[in-house]
């Protein structure tokens, strides 16, 4: 394996470590440049977890936080499709998300956000893509809330994916948006995306994938870097 | 590096954000939801040196930082991996039910601290000394970074290693965690500095 074989982290997609309208950058992006380093064994493989880890309920978060009733808000379904690069498809990983609620407000501890917590809905939800690389959720659709950048900041209603893949250097966190959302144009997070790749960032709705009587749909499908194979990998 | 021009976009990274605790370390921070992996990566039966990683974060203000993410990777004792993609013909020797990854949140005790219950790794096949990869996720960080922890009880074969090497000699220590030993526990002591003087090596993994 040499490194020039190596996949590397696209910078001209990726946000910079600092971006300055996004302001607990500046303390926190570190300054010195990324110091490059060959991938090794460990950097071209990745933890395994498979259905085993799921609880019965942990895709459906209309369900999974209830206490006494149904979730108020509007349900959605998210669904997509994990590939790598190479346009293979990544199978079997773990994917994790959380949200705030309809209202805007975090179940989290330290969320102060004037809006009510909803009873019946906790917001964190996980799933294992098939063996195509498919995945869905069922949820509701997340409320925008206010947050301390600048003055009436607000973020756009956004849910938080993290995905592991099949190597270390897939790793991913993420937010996905909503289209059409007004709140997009004004985020410092979002905004600090180089422009060309924000639209990756963006669900798209698809009536196709609506539910009858039940729920909006919207896909959000997700390319994490390409990897490397590991050496028992080429052994057949 | 791979011609990008043929191959799709990567969905672009964000910001883990100050709220991922209830969703990705529910059980740390006591939320009901049960946990897929924790910050203590011993399983019965597991062989090898009990370690205990004892880690501090700061800003560039010497602040320390209390809403973010550390995941580290590592191989077991023998240097081998629990890897997804391990098919049947691995032969390596391995320790049954490790799986080498772990995460902690620095905020449910002190600020800015994590801890992770570990084995000491093994050295994996190509590389001279062992460590452990190390992943960091901040709200204030849209993008997370890489860094690894050496043992400072390894100086030999830190020398011989191939990007400690390449690091200057007055960085190095950043990615060394240091060895005590208390009621004979083994501690490492490793802290990151996201900048200033002392800012921790991160890696272009």
């Amino acid at each position: 394996m040499t490194e020039d074989l190596d996949y590397k982290r696209d910078w001209t997609v990726h946000p910079p470590l600092i971006h300055p309208p996004y302001k607990s950058t500046l303390s926190r992006g570190p300054t010195k440049p990324l110091m490059p380093v060959r991938q090794s064994l460990l950097e071209n493989s990745a933890p395994a977890y498979g259905n085993e880890v799921l609880g019965k309920l942990d895709a459906d978060l209309t369900l999974n936080g209830r206490m006494n009733g149904e979730p108020l808000g509007e349900r959605i379904i998210v669904k997509g499709r994990v590939r790598d690069e190479e346009n293979r498809p990544v199978r079997n990983t773990l994917l994790e998300i959380w949200q705030a609620n309809s209202a805007g407000r975090y179940i989290h501890l330290i969320d102060q956000h004037q809006a009510p917590l909803d009873p019946n809905f906790f917001g964190g939800g996980r799933t294992i893509t098939d063996d195509d690389g498919y995945y869905e959720f069922l949820t509701i659709r997340p409320g925008a809330y206010p947050w301390g950048n600048h003055p009436n900041a607000w973020r756009p209603p956004h849910i938080h994916f993290s995905l592991f893949g099949l190597s270390f250097t897939q790793r991913l966190i993420t937010q996905m948006y909503f289209p059409g959302d007004p709140l997009l144009d004004l985020d410092p997070i979002f905004q600090g995306t180089p422009m060309a790749a924000r639209d990756l960032l963006i669900s798209e709705f698809s009536i196709k994938d609506t539910k009858p009587d039940y729920a909006l749909a919207y896909i959000f499908n997700i390319t994490l870097r390409g990897r490397n194979a590991t050496p028992w990998e080429n052994q057949s | 590096m791979k011609q990008q021009s043929n191959l799709r976009k990567q969905t672009p990274s964000q910001t883990v954000g100050p709220f991922f605790a209830y969703g990705l370390t529910p059980r740390q921070y006591s939320y009901p939801f049960k946990p897929v992996m924790e910050n203590n990566l011993v399983t019965s039966g597991v062989s090898g040196e009990h370690i205990t990683i004892r880690g501090r974060i700061f800003d560039g203000e010497d602040i320390p930082i209390a809403d973010a993410l550390i995941e580290i990777w590592q191989a077991d004792s023998f240097g081998a991996l629990d890897h997804a993609s391990k098919g049947q013909g691995n032969s390596a020797k391995d320790t049954i039910g490790f799986k080498g990854f772990g995460r902690c949140g620095t905020g449910s005790k002190e600020p800015g601290t994590f801890t992770f219950q570990t084995i000491k790794p093994g050295i994996i096949a190509g590389s001279s000394a062992p460590w452990i990869s190390v992943t960091v996720f901040m709200r204030g960080l849209l993008s997370h970074v890489f860094t690894r922890i050496y043992f400072s009880d390894e100086a030999k074969k830190n020398q011989k290693d191939d990007l400690l090497s390449s690091v200057p000699a007055d960085r190095r220590n950043t990615m060394i965690a240091e060895r005590t030993v208390e009621n004979n526990c083994v501690y490492y002591d490793f802290t990151i500095y996201m900048q200033g003087d002392r800012e921790t090596v991160f890696l272009d993994v």
